[in-house]
């Protein structure tokens, strides 16, 4: 009896949660410009144009590029402070850890404005910088949170056993810490990746009139008239997704980077 | 490690996070304080104008809305995100990752592009209604947005991967000894349930209704996309107010004011789990 409840709500969840990718890739395939689901008259003209619009591939290739910026920034930002929290347990770095998670924590519109309001009063508003600095500090707490993980995950047996056997400070980080925390680390970078990607309000907010990313323009063809052509964008987005996390999951334990147990304990 | 390396080694971040985060909330304060002049926004004089404006009908029904849809979002959310996140956990390996690289695909949608596809699902010519109608929960297909339930399913799926991603590794984590001794003990599954897990993950648990309420109050898109005017939250109002009305000086006002209401919820979180007394 449990368990087919279990399975039902599984299932209905997972439909809820399937349903506007369904919709989205469908859309895609119309042979048709309008909007049709199912789709009449499957084709692939619409990846076509996709393909051949110097406006589309322009927000793609820009938005490509801020997102591997910004994750990038954010990861520089992100390092040094977990390490510091970890091992000198800095306040100095725990204050700094504590203020760099608040940006995530405020209401997207509100960050929107206050990054409007910040390049504005520099008089540099409308640069692609602008996206770039803004996603990495809003996102900044993810590779925060997966590098602490990782720096948690450390034995200190395995650090002490190094400086027994004469390891200096240098390579203990090269040796022993730094191959334990490079997944934690590029899931981290994923994760801005993928959120910068889709990221709407700030980057319309600050720059969105001068640096069309994808979201916007999807956003400014929606008020304008709908083509299916926007969905192929977000087709290759999610076919991007869901590669970057299954291969995630391939070469490491992608449980254990969510923070969940480690395989084969307990 | 001496002193001044580490201050090199934080010289950065600190610059980074200080340059971003203090200074442009404290310019936010300083705007929503100036006299509105698209010209001029720094301009000297001072001015509550757009904060007397928060008290006019429409800032206080938008509030209102706000508020509404962020506590539903976050009950909705965590009331399906909690079991899935418990029964993901209880999973074979192979399905665990199996949901959670499912999960995270749902995250690399845009806000703009889930909202589309909602549109596309509730529309009256392909979308539920005609599904309903089969089912006999209808009478004849009809558009089921824009309404304030479309806001609401919309903004759910965009907050339940953060609510999973939230729980999964206290759930994770969980003792399973705990739970099995309860069993033992005669407990049925739901209350070893209600009894061991649900004390045991309250900190978590609020964080995600947190996350959740802040990821409401702050959504742009999904209500604009499928609600009317009537229906729209103080974060509509804001970005409105900034891009189209150009009135700067009340786009910050408003956002101090969510600002406030966010911290409010965050406190009001944090003293509900302190303060609850352990069963």
């Amino acid at each position: 009896m449990t368990a087919i409840l279990r399975r039902a709500f599984l299932g209905l969840l997972a439909l809820f949660l399937a349903a506007p990718l369904i919709v989205v890739t469908g859309v895609s395939f119309n042979g048709t410009a309008r909007m049709n689901f199912p789709p009449q008259h499957a084709s692939l003209i619409w990846y076509g144009n996709f393909f051949s619009d110097p406006g589309w591939m322009s927000a793609l290739t820009l938005s490509a590029v801020i997102a591997a910026l910004a994750s990038l920034v954010a990861v520089s930002i992100a390092l040094p402070i977990a390490y510091a929290v970890w091992r000198f347990n800095s306040r100095a770095a725990m204050a700094l850890q504590g203020l760099a998670r608040v940006s995530f924590l405020l209401p997207a519109v509100v960050v929107s404005i206050v990054y409007l309001v910040f390049w504005s009063a520099l008089g540099h508003a409308g640069h692609i910088e602008d996206t770039i600095l803004s996603h990495a500090v809003v996102f900044v707490t993810l590779p925060l949170t997966t590098i602490g993980l990782g720096f948690q995950s450390i034995d200190s047996a395995l650090i002490d056993a190094a400086r027994t056997l004469g390891a200096r400070e240098g390579d203990v980080l090269r040796t022993v810490i730094r191959p334990i925390i490079l997944p934690y680390l590029v899931s981290g970078l994923v994760f801005v990746f993928i959120l910068s990607l889709n990221e709407y309000i700030i980057a319309y907010m600050v720059a969105g009139f001068e640096v069309e990313t994808l979201p916007i323009k999807v956003f400014n063809n929606l008020r304008m008239g709908f083509t299916p052509t926007m969905c192929v964008g977000a087709v290759l987005f999610m076919l991007l997704g869901v590669l970057g996390f299954g291969a995630i999951a391939w070469v490491g334990d992608l449980p254990k980077l969510l923070g969940g147990r480690t395989q084969g304990s307990g | 490690m001496r002193r001044w390396q580490l201050s090199v080694l934080l010289s950065w971040p600190a610059l980074a996070t200080l340059a971003l985060t203090v200074v442009p909330v404290w310019l936010l304060l300083r705007i929503s304080i100036a006299p509105p002049d698209p010209a001029a926004p720094w301009g000297a004089g001072l001015t509550f104008e757009a904060y007397r404006s928060l008290l006019a009908p429409d800032s206080i029904h938008a509030l209102r809305r706000s508020l509404q849809l962020a506590v539903v979002v976050g009950i909705v959310s965590v009331g399906a995100g909690f079991p899935l996140t418990y029964f993901i956990t209880r999973m074979q390996r192979r399905a665990q990752v199996g949901w959670l690289v499912f999960l995270l695909a749902t995250l690399t949608l845009s806000d703009v592009l889930i909202a589309f596809s909602w549109q596309v699902m509730l529309s009256k010519r392909i979308g539920l209604s005609r599904i309903f109608v089969a089912l006999g929960l209808m009478q004849q297909p009809d558009s089921l947005a824009p309404s304030v339930g479309a806001i609401i399913a919309c903004l759910t799926y965009l907050v339940i991967p953060f609510t999973v991603l939230t729980l999964y590794p206290a759930l994770s984590q969980l003792d399973r000894s705990l739970i099995e001794a309860a069993r033992t003990l005669g407990a049925p599954a739901w209350r070893a349930f209600t009894s061991v897990v649900l004390p045991l993950t309250r900190v978590p648990t609020m964080v995600a209704f947190v996350l959740a309420a802040v990821l409401t109050l702050g959504s742009f898109v999904p209500p604009v996309a499928l609600g009317k005017p009537e229906h729209w939250p103080m974060s509509v109002l804001i970005g409105n107010a900034a891009l189209a009305g150009h009135n700067l000086p009340r786009a910050a006002a408003m956002s101090v004011l969510l600002l406030v209401v966010t911290a409010l919820l965050a406190l009001g979180a944090v003293r509900a789990v302190r303060h609850r007394p352990t069963p």
